[in-house]
């Protein structure tokens, strides 16, 4: 009988002293937390996706309530749920210029010529390991898709022509794209820069003409028609320096003979597809 | 040979192709005309890109100086013909891309006669010297990674070099580059063995022949039984691929294990193909620099298989030529071997150091197989001569996990393409690996803190 007793005593006695343990640990070790930490990582996105720069949603909300970051440098959720977190927390949103990836290439099957056949699976990056891939620019997109794959809001697809297209609306400049990318093609741009060079190849004229009908021949014009100091050319392509204070004008593209240098004002290779001849549709779509 | 050779000398895993080689086994190397474009990248070896001494529309020697040394990992470049640089420009290279490259036009009435002078007798240099030398001629590793040989022969303080290795596997299917040199050129292939030994103060000297080249091993042989004072041993290895990677090759002579992320010199081996050693021996003979190499032609896509003498920067496009053209067959080009060889995309792409063959294929061949799913037969496995987990690998690669790769060595792989040649299910395992390690080198793992 007494036997019987003792077990339970026992163990209730040990389950009481780390019972008292714990309470007491709880009191004097305790962390005080925000608790608008767990409420504003409720409100945003849950996407960890990484594009505000610091890593995963409950750092940014860390980072928000310490008042180091800014609800705006989310770049995922929408306006509205910016302004009900920069509400919440009493803070400015802040004003984010929207920033978008963009592809420094427009050689799709219609402009850029294949000189070899590649048979592997469908990956960018296990073509640009075969002798580049087979495309005669050996800078150009491959247009296999590992950026549209890379891409987690489903905001790149594929056009026709063989060229990833960027919805701007969706694009949340993750930079997904830009790693995925064996040819390093994908920059993240603010939106409000609309001079845009759309070619990485550093050959010159007929050199690079002969394998790219949308390729930069290096002709400079661009740099002459810009503002003073705006476009340089560097390495056979004109960089555009936003940095330089001048201003930015459609006049730079209007000599240029390719369209390897745009005026962009939303998507890129929005009007390319309705721009293509009926012969280069159908010889795109053939190829 | 002993007892000894009647053991069978290999490693563990490998594959069995078949070797292809009959149809060039037997052709003499015979030398190339002069044709009038030669184009020579300035980074044909592995390390620093040389850099071009030589200006637009000047005139140079079959063998000049054309391009210095960029650094002690790079080497010489020398022209390959007398005649006139008409361009230094970016041109079309072996992996598609654009490189800088100095192209010239051979003079059609020169004689094409090599203005060197032989460099004092090897005997009396200092390794330094001699280091330096090898370097100024452009001599690298003609196996085909073209890794510049006077690196390898930098041995740093504290180490030493026991073996001299001699590497004369051949294990690539349908090459016979090096075999034609060691049934023609013997006494080169001792001569420079010899040099390489004594210059590296290695106390024995190793040739390892795979057996299917009786021929080379008998010529070799005969050499050999004249100057029998000579430390030099032939060690006849299984057929199997890949016996001439370097360090299948020393664990088959020597059965040492090269551990690891160490290079053979780490355990007191040197490996140098015999093509090196042949440089090195007309280098201190003549003075000649690197500016020519034998070249395998063949495949099914070639009516006229030969083993050519080709000048450097020879482009594709002529070579083929020289034997009868492409049939109408063919498919795809590979320069080196059919196993880790690369398709060119372009003919105008020049035969580089490190070109061993040129090789056609037909659709046949080249025509990609239906994949099947991996059925877990372990087969890469056993074909595996580094032990990785090839087919882990490649089911990592395929689902773009690049990071987790690491933890399965996947740097520690060569790419000798067994796994891919062994899979029933005709995965392209290697390419994924490949595929894998592209990645990783551009976009590199950040190590955790």
């Amino acid at each position: 009988m007494n036997s019987l007793l003792a077990s339970p005593a026992i163990m209730m006695g040990i389950g009481l002293f780390f019972g008292v343990i714990l309470a007491v640990a709880y009191r004097l070790l305790k962390v005080d937390e925000d608790p608008r930490i767990d409420e504003t990582e409720e409100m945003l996105p849950g996407t960890n996706c990484g594009a505000c720069g610091v890593p995963g949603c409950r750092a940014f909300a860390e980072e928000l309530i310490r008042g180091t970051a800014e609800p705006s440098q989310c770049t995922v959720a929408p306006k509205d749920e910016i302004v009900e977190i920069a509400d919440f927390l009493g803070v400015d949103a802040g004003s984010q210029i929207k920033r978008v990836a963009r592809l420094h290439c427009a050689g799709g099957k219609a402009e850029a010529w294949q000189i070899a056949e590649y048979r592997g699976f469908d990956s960018c990056r296990a073509a640009a390991v075969v002798s580049g891939g087979g495309k005669g620019c050996s800078w150009g997109c491959l247009g296999l898709a590992d950026c549209e794959i890379a891409c987690n809001f489903d905001a790149i697809h594929i056009n026709s022509n063989g060229l990833p297209v960027v919805d701007p609306e969706k694009c949340t400049a993750c930079e997904d794209c830009v790693v995925a990318c064996p040819k390093d093609l994908f920059k993240i741009h603010p939106v409000n820069e609309h001079l845009f060079v759309q070619c990485s190849a550093p050959l010159e004229g007929d050199a690079i003409l002969s394998l790219c009908s949308a390729a930069c021949d290096s002709c400079s014009r661009c740099a002459s028609d810009s503002n003073p100091g705006l476009i340089e050319m560097v390495d056979g392509l004109p960089v555009v320096d936003y940095s330089s204070g001048a201003e930015e004008s459609p006049d730079a593209t209007w000599r240029c003979s390719t369209e390897a240098i745009i005026w962009l004002d939303g998507g890129q290779f929005d009007q390319q597809n309705q721009n293509m001849t009926e012969g280069q549709k159908r010889y795109a779509q053939l190829r | 040979m002993g007892l000894l050779s009647s053991f069978k000398r290999s490693f563990s895993h490998g594959v069995h192709p078949a070797h292809y080689k009959g149809q060039t086994e037997n052709l003499a190397i015979q030398r190339v005309p002069f044709g009038n474009r030669y184009v020579m990248p300035l980074g044909q070896h592995i390390g620093a890109p040389a850099i071009a001494v030589v200006n637009k529309g000047q005139h140079v020697g079959r063998g000049e100086l054309i391009a210095k040394p960029g650094g002690f990992i790079s080497t010489a470049l020398h022209s390959p013909v007398t005649g006139t640089v008409t361009e230094i420009s970016p041109q079309r290279t072996l992996d598609g891309s654009f490189k800088p490259t100095i192209v010239i036009e051979a003079d059609p009435f020169s004689a094409q006669r090599v203005e060197t002078t032989p460099p004092a007798s090897w005997e009396e240099l200092s390794i330094e010297e001699f280091i330096e030398t090898v370097q100024q001629a452009g001599i690298v590793g003609m196996g085909g990674a073209a890794f510049p040989s006077h690196v390898k022969y930098s041995i740093p303080d504290g180490a030493h070099i026991d073996d001299l290795l001699v590497n004369g596997a051949e294990c690539e299917p349908f090459l016979t580059n090096d075999h034609r040199l060691m049934v023609e050129r013997p006494e080169t292939v001792i001569q420079g063995t010899e040099i390489l030994r004594q210059k590296l103060g290695a106390k024995r000297a190793n040739i390892g022949i795979e057996r299917n080249k009786p021929e080379a091993i008998r010529a070799l042989e005969k050499v050999l039984e004249k100057s029998p004072s000579l430390p030099i041993t032939l060690s006849p290895l299984e057929v199997k691929y890949p016996q001439g990677a370097e360090k299948m090759l020393i664990q088959s002579v020597y059965r040492k294990e090269v551990p690891a992320g160490q290079l053979p010199r780490d355990i007191g081996v040197a490996v140098n193909n015999v093509g090196t050693v042949v440089a090195i021996a007309d280098l201190f003979a003549t003075g000649a620099p690197l500016i020519e190499r034998v070249v395998t032609v063949s495949g099914p896509g070639i009516d006229q298989p030969a083993n050519l003498m080709v000048p450097l920067g020879t482009p594709v496009r002529d070579l083929l030529s020289f034997c009868g053209g492409l049939n109408d067959k063919t498919r795809e080009i590979i320069m080196g071997g059919p196993m880790m060889g690369f398709p060119i995309t372009s003919l105008d792409v020049p035969i580089l150091k490190g070109s061993s063959g040129i090789l056609a294929f037909t659709e046949e061949e080249t025509a990609r197989p239906h994949e099947y799913p991996c059925i877990r037969c372990g087969r890469c496995l056993e074909a595996c001569p580094y032990f990785l987990n090839p087919s882990r690998l490649a089911l990592l690669s395929r689902n773009r996990r690049y990071e987790e790769t690491m933890d399965y060595h996947v740097m520690d792989c060569v790419e000798c393409g067994a796994c891919s040649f062994a899979c029933p299910s005709n995965i392209p395992i290697a390419q994924l690996i490949r595929t894998a390690k592209d990645n990783l080198r551009q976009n590199p793992v950040e190590e955790a803190a």
